[in-house]
């Protein structure tokens, strides 16, 4: 975690990872699904961010999209922008990004069952990474694999080299899949909900190993995960997603103290925990919708206690919440809260002109 | 409803025992010819639910939380023990009885994806129930069908749709209504909202609430996320490999947990507030296989608070670390499955992949001064591994480190005034309390 004194001066220097305007849809015979719709942020080196939100709201697509790993009926559209280290990430061929992939930028998913393969031994499959990238062959890629095994926490490491996905359990399948996507000492690491399929006991394990790696390795984490408890513990700052946009973006204690996207106040709300003595749970009613048509309004209005007229009519841009407020943003036309409503939805329908939204 | 229900609901006298458990086992791949080691997925287990209550059971994965819970409504057959439901041991039931007995208890099944049928439409579904036990007419079927529709917030004309058109959270509403076809007095809801969304599983928390007060419905509510469990249920019962550890009032139990294991389970929640410092004990390594599990208290493995032999109560907590974890690597490597070429290699005394015990050795004791006492224990544990009798090599382990709660299986203690009980040997007078004990590695 970092400190709040870095995360200033980190603000400062050129983000590692930076994310603008990204727009990635997926082209069907009936509609065209934009499943990511708009998104913007930053990662900075040795920082976490989080990104939480229902399923459906586009949080993976948007990981997927920075791997250059959409395929087909899915696209990046044009306009979108990733840059990773300086360098246009959406430009590149498929060969280029291989060789990114893994080495630079490595992912994990969540289900470590299904991202080993079950034929080969865990360490022939670190090996594999270690020779691709690193050109490490016979014994000193084994010796290599040992060595990542029991960075991860992994006891009798000599042993587990030699054996197959199906003889670890759960946790130590996770800490593999770690231990893979390290292999080449990549600087930004996406962890796709990485403790999801995890017990709790094990899941504050694997949540402790990425803290050390990355105080160990100054590794930035891009984290998904829809588990606002976990995104409380691991992340510096935080972004929501709703249906394809990040309606509000702050630091962890501020977007947890002071929540003021209706949706992300309506999903603090509904998690039991924060109300242990409450006779009912308060619930969002309705679905999470379908994006499949670029907004000419507020995504969250039908399911939104504070929708008035203008949200069916204006989309709103993500905006400062308020003139105090230091880097927190909000997509809502109650923001910012200093302006008048006429003003604010204004102040939005002008943003909003400014916005480039790709159809190809 | 109709008026009947509405009438037996108001009846049922809330306090008096529905369910009975009395030293229930569950164990699975029983009767090997040579020697049978079955997994031991419940392992003797006692407890009551009272009528209209909601009874929480929580744990970690392949605790055998959901075999439990599939024991108690007979879709898993009891090795031994018994299940009293109003008075009647259900294990013995068999036919015709059980058939008409299984009205009263249904099932909500986690994964609302693959527990529907996808070539039925959600009326066929929900009025299976109503046919398989022939109940009234199949006018009045579809009738109650509807009904049921209503009762869970779907609209009659879902009546003629297919579950594939549904979200997730609809989808589960309709396993609920099947559940509730026949009126059953019991239900057991296996991680029923664990498969959702959390603005989504609220909504399902809140209908599962309101059902509960209409119709007098008992629970037995299986989950994994503690916050869930902390604001549905009355009572909580930990379970952890096959054993219950603690059990007691919710909020009781969930404010000041006694059981070590509860203690564990209950800081390892991440909490939604990023401000909040706990002091997080983070367990080490994975429970135990149900296969072999330890001999006393089934925690022991990973217990922090573990009651050391009094020689070595002043032993730094790097070496009593070191010693755990290389007796785990020990536990683990019985535990792994051995091919054939490599029984061969054992037994021609070639090199395998387990021999290498002296790596393992370094990596562990390596940093660390060891008196000589312990150094020996070590070193004989490591020759037998050397010659490949890891058994050996466990029992001289146990033996020299090992102490009540190695030796010993724990009672069951009761620890406050509202009954709670609690399965750790910390409990008897000789030795300082769990929740006052400040473990070793803390120190």
């Amino acid at each position: 975690m970092a400190q709040k004194e870095t995360s200033a001066v980190r603000s400062e220097e050129e983000p590692l990872l930076s994310v603008d305007n990204l727009q990635t849809a997926f082209f069907t015979d009936k509609e065209v699904i934009r499943a990511v719709d708009g998104v913007n942020f930053d990662i900075h080196r040795g920082e976490t961010v989080g990104i939480v939100g229902e399923s459906g709201s586009g949080k993976s697509v948007t990981a997927r999209s920075i791997m250059g790993l959409v395929d087909s009926p899915g696209r990046v559209l044009s306009g979108s922008s990733i840059t990773f280290r300086g360098e246009e990430l959406t430009e590149k061929s498929e060969k280029q990004y291989r060789s990114l992939r893994g080495s630079d930028i490595a992912m994990v998913f969540q289900d470590p069952l299904t991202s080993l393969n079950p034929v080969y031994t865990v360490g022939n499959q670190i090996k594999e990474a270690l020779r691709l990238h690193q050109d490490l062959r016979g014994a000193a890629a084994t010796e290599e694999a040992i060595n990542l095994l029991e960075a991860v926490g992994i006891p009798d490491a000599s042993r587990r080299v030699k054996e197959y996905p199906h003889e670890f359990s759960g946790g130590m399948r996770q800490r593999a899949v770690i231990a893979m996507a390290l292999a080449c000492d990549p600087e930004l690491l996406i962890c796709d909900e990485p403790t999801t399929a995890l017990d709790v006991t094990i899941q504050a394990q694997i949540l402790e190993l990425l803290q050390d790696l990355q105080e160990e390795r100054d590794l930035a984490i891009m984290f998904i995960t829809h588990d606002m408890g976990v995104i409380a513990e691991i992340s510096d700052r935080v972004n929501v997603m709703y249906a394809g946009e990040i309606v509000e973006s702050a630091p962890v204690e501020e977007l947890f103290e002071n929540p003021r996207h209706p949706y992300t106040q309506g999903l603090l709300q509904s998690i039991p925990g924060n109300q242990p003595d409450a006779d009912r749970l308060s619930t969002i009613e309705g679905d999470v919708p379908t994006p499949n048509e670029p907004a000419g309004y507020c995504r969250f209005e039908p399911r939104c206690p504070k929708a008035f007229e203008d949200c069916t009519r204006v989309h709103p841009a993500s905006v400062e919440v308020n003139d105090e407020a230091d880097d927190h943003t909000a997509a809502c036309l109650l923001y910012p809260e200093d302006a008048s409503q006429a003003e604010a939805v204004e102040l939005h329908e002008q943003l909003e002109s400014e916005r480039e939204v790709s159809e190809r | 409803m109709s008026e009947q229900v509405q009438q037996e609901s108001v009846s049922v006298a809330t306090g008096e025992t529905l369910v009975e458990v009395n030293d229930l086992k569950t164990y699975y791949d029983e009767g090997g010819i040579v020697d049978s080691n079955p997994v031991k997925a419940v392992d003797g287990v006692n407890f009551e639910i009272k009528r209209g209550e909601t009874l929480g059971l929580v744990g970690e994965s392949g605790c055998g939380k959901t075999t439990l819970g599939r024991t108690l409504i007979q879709l898993e057959d009891a090795t031994s023990g018994e299940v009293l439901f109003d008075g009647t041991d259900i294990t013995e039931l068999s036919g015709t009885e059980l058939k008409d007995w299984r009205r009263n208890s249904q099932m909500v099944f986690q994964d609302p994806e693959s527990s529907l049928n996808d070539r039925m439409t959600v009326g066929e579904i929900i009025r299976e129930p109503l046919d398989v036990h022939d109940w009234n007419t199949p006018q009045e079927r579809r009738e109650r069908v509807r009904e049921l529709l209503d009762v869970v917030g779907l609209q009659p004309e879902h009546y003629y749709r297919y579950p594939h058109q549904f979200s997730g959270g609809q989808r589960q509403r309709i396993g609920i209504a099947r559940a509730l076809a026949l009126e059953p007095e019991f239900v057991v809801l296996d991680e029923p909202v664990s498969a959702l969304d959390v603005s989504v599983q609220a909504q399902i928390l809140n209908l599962l609430e309101d059902l509960q007060d209409e119709f007098g419905l008992t629970y037995l509510f299986i989950a994994h996320d503690l916050s869930v469990v902390r604001h549905i249920c009355d009572r909580v019962a930990v379970m952890y490999l096959g054993n219950i550890m603690e059990l007691g009032d919710t909020s009781e139990l969930f404010d000041n947990p006694k059981n070590p294991y509860t203690h564990a389970l209950l800081s390892a929640i991440p909490e939604p507030d990023p401000t909040s410092a706990k002091d997080r004990i983070t367990l080490r390594g994975t429970p135990p296989s149900p296969r072999d599990p330890p001999k006393g208290c089934p925690f022991t493995t990973r217990c922090p608070m573990k009651i050391r032999p009094e020689k070595y109560q002043d032993m730094s907590a790097d070496t009593w670390v070191a010693i755990e974890v290389f007796r785990e690597v020990l536990r683990e490597r019985s535990r792994a499955e051995k091919s054939l070429t490599e029984q061969a290699k054992e037994l021609l005394g070639m090199e395998t992949r387990f021999s290498d015990i002296g790596e393992i050795k370094q990596e562990l004791f390596g940093d660390i001064d060891l008196s000589s006492e312990v150094e020996r224990h070590i070193d004989e544990a490591a020759q037998h591994v050397e010659d490949n009798d890891e058994e050996a090599a466990r029992r001289v382990l146990r033996e020299e480190f090992g102490s009540i709660c190695d030796n010993q299986k724990p009672d069951n203690h009761v620890v406050s005034d509202t009954g709670r009980v609690s399965h750790c040997h910390r409990h008897m007078s000789e030795y300082t309390d769990p929740d006052e004990f400040v473990p070793y590695t803390e120190r």
